[in-house]
């Protein structure tokens, strides 16, 4: 007898919509179970964890955050390969407030936020105009650019840096502000790509001369998403420098503008939870690989390998199919 | 029809490199007239429209919109002021379903502006705009992804985005071109109703009998000139435009 496999939509999904999710137990949870689950993963998770785990959990933290603002750039059109020069301008404008002014870590980090986001924008509206590769070149390029000047005018410490930046008040602020940040740009940022301003950005991605053809500026909503990007990347550099206690020349290193995307790609580009959920394996993968030693980069890069060539949509979007979806084997007559 | 004229081309020019796409195109249009623009293929047709919705720069000439100087305006800019056009390919968001392809046009300044400042239900607006130009809401046809619609509905799609924006003045680049029969009879009575709701349109079009029946007037590029102008039936007449259709012998 032969079997054919049939995927069938879940009827709860259809009924999950709207009003009708409040009818049922059933039906709310399965609303929001992929909702509370992360939740309450996020919140419990530095409970659980060891001092070292701890730190792998902020690392983790700051490559969702800089996945989540990779994927938000691309979505609008705009490939980068440099996520190092947000992280590095947020790192740096923070250091500075608080080396030069002794601005407190929580008044710095936003304030550093905010100018960074500034800044990286400024320095990149030039290029709104390139595509494609063109656009990445360019952003790939400035970053290490910046790290020869710091180098060469030996400004804000130049190779040495600047050192004795104050940390946060305490370790479990660190952590549950980062693993705030994370929820808040993670749900928040989903909820408005979802709306129409969101569809207005992917569709410049998809077609940006029909864009321009129904009278929109794409070049102001490039910038807007390039803002909200650059802030998300200046706010992890920030974040960190009060880890660390220092900022130097590191903060522009390209494991900031690399693993983002490699993040990004594996979890599932364009839902940001993917992003999320690809920082998620790879850092973590990344420290236990550690005891390997040399061969370390060659199993992170095969596990890179087999994960984009088995699941080339990405981890997320293969779980959010099965999750709306079930499969069953019925008999072909 | 001097004063009233509600786009107005003098001298215009257009040079790619050494090619001449236009050479001295001048003609006038006035509110609420369906002007036919045709001409062989490579005649300069859309290179026109591109000119006039400012997706290209003239080399030289001027364009006048309500006495306005617009030459070489940003496309978005000529957009608010009530020029919309579709595009001879059709360039939907294929990975969205038809009807969240009009939530880009109705995000339009122009439209929140013309509806005192409140962008309103967009998705409700959608589905009412697509259902005039024949998305069967029955059907549910409007909820189909984009990729999935065979070219009738997504030059429908077109000229609805192109509606949606409220333009007064409209090109439609060779909406027929592609179309059945039957398809191009069910999209003429949208451009009928259109006319009698006062709005002005261009129409660029290979298909001439369809064109022939409802244009006021057409003008007849070739090698980027305007060779005629005139009375649809009259202009065919004309030696230039058989010449240019038919090759030098007819």
């Amino acid at each position: 007898m032969e079997k054919r496999k049939e995927r069938i939509d879940r009827g709860i999904k259809a009924r999950s919509v709207d009003i009708f999710a409040l009818s049922s137990w059933r039906e709310m949870l399965y609303l929001a179970a992929p909702r509370l689950i992360p939740i309450a993963g996020f919140l419990i998770l530095p409970l659980i964890l060891g001092l070292y785990w701890q730190k792998v959990l902020l690392s983790v933290a700051v490559f969702a955050l800089l996945a989540i603002s990779w994927d938000i750039l691309a979505q609008t059109g705009m490939i980068s390969l440099g996520q190092a020069l947000f992280f590095g301008m947020g790192a740096y404008t923070a250091g500075i407030l608080n080396h030069y002014w002794s601005w407190p870590p929580l008044v710095a980090i936003p304030a550093a936020t905010l100018l960074g986001g500034i800044i990286c924008t400024v320095f990149l509206l030039p290029v709104l105009r390139l595509r494609g590769i063109y656009f990445s070149m360019v952003t790939l390029i400035i970053p290490l650019m910046l790290v020869r000047i710091v180098e060469a005018t030996k400004i804000f410490g130049g190779t040495e840096g600047l050192t004795g930046i104050a940390p946060l008040p305490s370790k479990w602020i660190e952590l549950y502000l980062i693993m705030g940040v994370l929820m808040a740009a993670l749900f928040g940022f989903r909820r408005l790509l979802a709306s129409d301003y969101g569809l207005v950005l992917k569709a410049i991605c998809d077609n940006d001369r029909s864009v321009i053809n129904a009278g929109i500026n794409i070049y102001w909503f490039k910038a807007q998403a390039l803002f909200i990007s650059s802030c998300i990347g200046a706010l992890t550099g920030a974040f960190m420098t009060h880890v660390y206690m220092f900022v130097g020349m590191p903060v522009f290193a390209l494991d900031y503008s690399i693993l983002p995307i490699a993040a990004a790609i594996v979890g599932g580009p364009g839902t940001l939870a993917g992003a999320t959920l690809g920082a998620f394996i790879l850092v973590p993968l990344s420290e236990i690989l550690r005891g390997i030693g040399g061969l370390r980069i060659v199993f992170y890069g095969l596990f890179l390998v087999v994960f984009i060539v088995a699941l080339p949509e990405g981890i997320f979007h293969y779980v959010q199919r099965k999750y709306n979806q079930f499969e069953r084997w019925v008999e072909v007559e | 029809m001097n004063s009233a004229a509600l786009l107005k081309l003098t001298g215009v020019y257009k040079n790619f490199g050494g090619v001449q796409a236009i050479h001295d195109l001048s003609f006038e249009l006035a509110q609420g007239e369906l002007l036919g623009l045709i001409g062989p293929n490579g005649s300069g047709k859309t290179t026109a429209v591109n000119l006039i919705t400012g997706f290209v720069k003239p080399s030289e000439g001027e364009i006048i919109y309500r006495g306005r100087d617009i030459t070489g305006w940003a496309p978005y800019k000529i957009v608010r002021l009530g020029i919309a056009r579709t595009f001879q390919m059709v360039k939907p968001f294929y990975h969205l379903p038809a009807y969240k392809n009009m939530i880009i046009p109705l995000y339009s300044p122009r439209v929140k502006q013309l509806a005192g400042g409140k962008y309103g239900d967009r998705d409700a607006v959608a589905l009412d705009l697509l259902e005039e130009v024949g998305f069967e809401r029955d059907a549910f046809v409007a909820y189909k992804n984009a990729s999935v619609l065979p070219q009738g509905y997504l030059k429908r799609l077109e000229l609805a985005k192109a509606i949606a924006l409220q333009p007064d003045l409209i090109i439609l680049d060779e909406l027929f071109s592609g179309l059945s029969l039957a398809e191009v009879a069910g999209i003429v009575p949208i451009i009928e109703k259109l006319r009698l709701e006062g709005k002005t349109i261009i129409m660029i079009e290979h298909r001439l009998k369809e064109l022939f029946r409802i244009a006021d007037r057409v003008v007849v590029l070739n090698f980027g000139e305007k060779i005629a102008e005139g009375q649809a039936q009259a202009v065919m007449e004309s030696d230039a435009v058989k010449k240019a259709y038919l090759g030098a012998e007819a």
